[in-house]
């Protein structure tokens, strides 16, 4: 039973990610924008096109690039980029780590921050403290991502710069690391000096990433548990001598935790999303920087390849969101 | 020999108010002496829950105590810090809920939901809290305390569930138990069951019960005495079976009448007789004038 219903959201995920492969290729490809002509100087011959054409299989009808380029990928070969003449998988996986630092730190800054000020606010509800968390939560939400890292680099990085503007390290370090995660291999190695410079070029692309969803856990998480702590086992708990905080912690936040969870999970791959931008505009050097990269440069092998990657992360989150959800609900893990 | 018994609760004149100046509390006293059971019985909205709720310090943030003392065996709660307050209360009172289906966390076990006050706030060792709540599942008669104490609250039934609240009440040994409709959202063979499972703890235990509910039939099976509550107001305090042989107040005596008896029920079926409500409406006008008097 348990099998059954794993293999039906395995064959969904493929069905899923093989729908993206088809859109993304397609679209690319009808766009206006040929990657050819970035390539060749001006005045090149209509052979030397032709040729060139011929060569990276442009010449051939739509559905055949599609089956040729489909019978690679499964064998795992991306094909080459274009632009930087590579093998596509070796650079997106050079890449990935990178962005998924960067993710997976805002996204813990954002539970860490919605998470505490959620309590807060249900903890002194009807108060100043609720009314100034809701002002803030609202200015956090209604400034996107982008304008956030703006607004961030002008504070830190040119009023006060306590902060390192671009880049992912700092250029004039030795790098020990075999792995792309930096940050991670860093702590595992215990070499904390490249932690702290590695935070320092991390932490504001991060916040940027991290405060509109921070604020939308802060507002739902806050709303749910004002519903959980009216609710008569938290008022037998109060009975029962614990004070408020201790009912929102032991009682009140698990259940109340739910509905919060979906909606992370949606908004996680939104925030992977907002990487493209926020990296670019740190120069930070991930998958999205290069996805930019890719399509200013007509790379139709790499920004296939930068596509499918991203689409197989969110099909992953949505995986783990409702794992993690059957993990959470004692209800859901007997049916 | 007539030592003076300190009441286990005492409420002195306890008013309380909305937002908007309106009064729930009308000057309530009342008094519970060590193991005795007060019925607290009243219409819906008559205030009889507010009171358990404010005994409890678990009252809706809305309405507030503008004046009253509250006394626990003897100790002032209103002059406590909230800290001691709560852990006084946590100690030495427990409640049973009015709905077994919503007063256990649906995603917490039942066993620890059972043992937390023992262990985290009395400071028993998990042993001992074990223990007692084995023990206390046998008294209230169920059978496979393991499977009880293992299962998520939707895997047990309704009547099941209050078995454990009650338990859960019974446990710490606490001197007052405020029970808030305890039977109303049971169906009617497990009320009776549960009901005489409350009085049988009640009598061997010896703790003291604020029995709030509308049903004068479970008043009269489980209290020895009676506090009638309209809008907020005592309007008569007895003995039960003086209450029963000869009600004094024109309110209490409707509420009788209008209590329906199986043996006719449609006829017995009926509200409370208008002309006694209009007098109602006019003492309690009264009474509110002139309590504001004072309070400006």
């Amino acid at each position: 039973m348990l099998l059954q219903r794993f293999l039906i959201r395995l064959l969904t995920m493929a069905i899923t990610l093989f729908g993206v492969a088809v859109v993304v290729f397609v679209v690319i490809r009808v766009a206006p924008g040929d990657p050819i002509a970035m390539m060749l100087p001006p005045g090149a011959t209509d052979a030397d096109i032709a040729r060139l054409r011929a060569l990276y299989g442009l010449d051939k009808t739509i559905v055949e690039q599609f089956f040729i380029w489909l019978s690679g990928v499964v064998r795992g070969d991306f094909g080459t980029s274009i632009s930087l003449r590579q093998d596509v998988l070796g650079l997106v996986f050079n890449r990935l780590p990178a962005t998924l630092e960067l993710a997976i730190v805002a996204l813990l800054m954002a539970l860490a921050i919605g998470g505490t000020t959620a309590i807060l606010g249900a903890r002194e509800r009807g108060t100043a403290v609720e009314a100034g968390i809701d002002i803030a939560s609202g200015a956090a939400l209604s400034i996107p991502d982008f304008l956030w890292g703006l607004v961030l680099i002008l504070l830190f990085g040119v009023l006060v710069p306590v902060f390192d503007i671009s880049g992912r390290v700092s250029p004039q370090l030795d790098l020990p690391f075999v792995t792309q995660f930096y940050l991670f291999e860093s702590l595992a190695r215990l070499r904390f000096d490249l932690t702290k410079d590695l935070l320092g070029h991390m932490l504001m692309p991060a916040i940027a990433l991290a405060l509109p969803l921070a604020a939308i856990i802060s507002q739902l998480l806050k709303q749910s548990l004002k519903e959980v702590l009216d609710l008569d086992y938290v008022v037998l708990a109060r009975v029962k001598g614990f004070s408020e905080t201790q009912v929102i912690l032991r009682e009140a936040l698990k259940n109340a935790a739910l509905p919060t969870l979906t909606l992370v999970g949606v908004q996680f791959t939104f925030l992977i999303g907002g990487t493209v931008i926020v990296e670019r505009l740190f120069s930070y050097e991930g998958l999205g920087n290069m996805a930019i990269d890719a399509v200013i440069n007509r790379d139709l092998p790499l920004i296939q390849g930068i596509v499918l990657v991203f689409a197989l992360l969110f099909v992953l989150i949505n995986l783990a969101v409702d794992m993690m959800y059957a993990l959470l609900n004692p209800r859901l893990r007997h049916g | 020999m007539s030592a003076v018994v300190k009441p286990c609760l005492d409420i002195r004149s306890l008013s309380a108010v909305l937002p908007n100046g309106q009064r729930v509390l009308r000057s309530v006293s009342l008094s519970v002496q060590p193991g005795e059971v007060r019925a607290l019985v009243g219409e819906s909205g008559a205030g009889k829950t507010m009171i358990g709720k404010a005994v409890l310090g678990v009252l809706p943030t809305s309405v507030r105590i503008v004046e009253g003392d509250m006394l626990l065996e003897g100790e002032d709660l209103g002059r406590l810090q909230p800290k001691a307050r709560r852990t006084l209360i946590g100690a030495r009172t427990a409640l049973i809920p009015q709905d077994p289906l919503t007063a256990l966390n649906p995603s917490r076990r039942i066993g620890p939901q059972m043992t937390d006050r023992l262990v985290r706030i009395l400071g028993w060792s998990g042993q001992r809290a074990e223990t007692r709540i084995r023990q206390l599942l046998d008294e209230v008669q169920i059978r496979d305390p393991d499977r009880v104490t293992k299962s998520y609250p939707h895997e047990l039934s309704g009547g099941m569930r209050q078995r454990v609240l009650i338990a859960a009440a019974f446990a710490a040994e606490p001197r007052l138990i405020v029970a808030d409709e305890p039977t109303t959202a049971l169906d009617v063979t497990v009320q009776k069951q549960i009901l005489r499972l409350i009085a049988q703890l009640q009598r061997e235990h010896g703790t003291a019960i604020l029995f709030v509910t509308h049903d004068l039939g479970v008043v009269a099976k489980i209290s020895q005495k009676v506090s009638v509550l309209y809008a907020g107001k005592v309007v008569e305090e007895a003995e039960t079976a003086d209450l029963f042989a000869a009600p004094q107040h024109p309110y209490t005596r409707a509420l009788m009448a209008a209590t329906p008896r199986y043996t006719d029920p449609f006829a017995s079926l009926k509200p409370v007789d208008e002309a006694v409500l209009a007098g109602l409406a006019a003492e309690i006008a009264a009474a509110d004038q002139a309590w504001r008097r004072p309070h400006g």
